[in-house]
């Protein structure tokens, strides 16, 4: 079994074993909603759940493609400039240490309840693996080619365009596949701390007035949008950034 | 390059003696073939010539040898661009306009003509390492740097290449650095052995580089070399 015959496969398991939970403890509905009522819930609120699913993706695909670039920048930027590695790289470090969670009612503070205090948060949620990934990478460039280079006459910075950056691509690609995923988290603490739309909201909100059942429905949205999300960058990945020849 | 590269004296690397007392001149046109067994720090000559020994603390005198030309062991092509941009690499590191129909015309001089548009991935072991001589001729210098650069190859292959670079190399300020005495006998115009005390110089076969391989005076100067790396002194 591979690729999605292995995926369904493991989701027909886990929609047994939730059943299965329901069937022997006998679980309150509003506690644990079967799986039949859950997809009856998503068809039923699915325009609500797209409305809610839009501003959620949209705020993820945002923070994504400006955490991306950001992190590509960052991490040239840090490779060229022996300065800036040794001033930056223990303050990223250290901004690891504080929980993202906690700044996010900083950032709906700053920037309102609207979708950029989202976008922020995705984008500090992703930046770091981003960064981290290509920077590792664009210091293992093979050293003999930075040695053929330098007698070929090269300056650093043409070093940098194009010998270390297409070489480190790959490593700029696992950064993105982590992203993927990190990325709708961001999201959704965003949405948790303040917000009037998105799905993060409407899980909330559907738990403040005991409707798990649409919780479940919003969670379920939630992570197969994420899953194809990592699925398609996972796609462009292979077709344009990895090289499995490279040396 | 009308002017002999001398270069005199001592390295280490990190307090660790590499050679010592070396004193070696490159005639100008000439191959000059350093032979030695691995770690006697021939790679570390060659490496000062080509400016890339930032590691190594030399202490002696050297000629510049103004911008040079490098053929490792490894053919370091890029695996993201095609043969042809491989060739065209130096140009496009200095900012240079890539001479495409002079790179096309040495693809051909190695035999690869057809080969341009492909991967280095699509290529077996000697033929990425004509493409890396196609990129070290579009360097076009008159000093060029050898590394051992057919010791990886298979034996057919090695005297292929051997053949194919002493032909397109000729005239040039050559230095050789290999560990193959056949490779020495074959290709060396003047020949010296790499030892922790300094360099010996051995007389080179007559004849024409690339000597054929199965002439009397090729093997027995093969033979003879051999012995000499055996027993230095």
């Amino acid at each position: 079994m591979t690729g999605w015959r292995a995926g369904i496969a493991a989701a027909l398991l886990a929609v047994t074993l939730w059943q299965m939970v329901i069937w022997t403890t006998g679980v309150a509905r509003f506690i644990l909603p079967s799986p039949a009522l859950v997809a009856q819930t998503i068809w039923d609120s699915r325009a609500l759940l797209a409305e809610h699913a839009a501003i959620t993706m949209t705020e993820v695909l945002i923070g994504l493609v400006l955490g991306a670039a950001l992190g590509f920048v960052s991490a040239i930027a840090l490779v060229a400039s022996p300065t800036a590695r040794a001033l930056v790289r223990p303050m990223l470090v250290f901004s690891q240490a504080i929980p993202v969670f906690a700044l996010a009612p900083i950032l709906t503070l700053w920037l309102g309840f609207g979708m950029w205090s989202k976008i922020a948060m995705a984008l500090i949620i992703i930046y770091f693996p981003v960064t981290s990934s290509f920077f590792d990478a664009l210091m293992r460039t093979n050293r003999d080619w930075l040695g053929m280079a330098r007698v070929m006459g090269a300056s650093s910075a043409r070093i940098m365009w194009h010998i270390r950056v297409p070489a480190a691509l790959p490593g700029f690609a696992s950064g993105l596949r982590l992203a993927a995923v990190y990325a709708p988290i961001g999201a959704i603490i965003g949405e948790w701390v303040g917000a009037s739309k998105g799905l993060g909201y409407l899980m909330l909100l559907a738990n403040g007035r005991a409707k798990t059942d649409l919780m479940f429905a919003a969670l379920i949205v939630l992570a197969v949008l994420t899953v194809l999300l990592h699925a398609g960058v996972n796609k462009v990945c292979e077709k344009t950034l990895d090289r499995s020849e490279a040396i | 390059m009308t002017q002999a590269l001398r270069l005199t004296g001592s390295a280490a690397i990190h307090g660790t003696p590499v050679f010592s007392q070396v004193d070696l001149t490159l005639e100008p046109g000439t191959w000059t073939c350093l032979l030695g067994a691995s770690g006697v720090g021939k790679s570390t000559v060659l490496r000062l010539f080509a400016g890339l020994a930032e590691e190594v603390s030399f202490d002696g005198q050297m000629t510049d040898p103004g911008r040079v030309a490098l053929m490792a062991q490894q053919d370091l092509l890029l695996p993201w661009l095609s043969v042809i941009d491989n060739v065209l690499v130096g140009a496009r590191l200095r900012g240079d306009r890539p001479d495409k129909a002079r790179a096309q015309e040495i693809l051909a001089q190695v035999g690869l003509a057809d080969h341009a548009g492909k991967r280095p991935s699509a290529l077996s072991g000697g033929q990425r390492q004509r493409v890396a001589l196609a990129r070290t001729l579009m360097e076009d210098r008159p000093v060029i740097l050898l590394d051992e650069p057919f010791s990886a190859l298979d034996a057919l292959t090695r005297a292929q290449m051997q053949d194919l670079t002493a032909e397109l190399l000729t005239d040039r300020t050559v230095l050789l650095v290999t560990h193959d005495p056949a490779e020495a006998a074959r290709l060396g115009q003047s020949i010296f052995i790499v030892t922790a005390s300094g360099l010996i110089e051995v007389a080179a076969p007559d004849g024409q580089i690339p000597r054929p391989v199965d002439a009397p005076d090729v093997l027995h100067a093969q033979a003879n070399l051999l012995n000499k790396l055996r027993r230095p002194r």
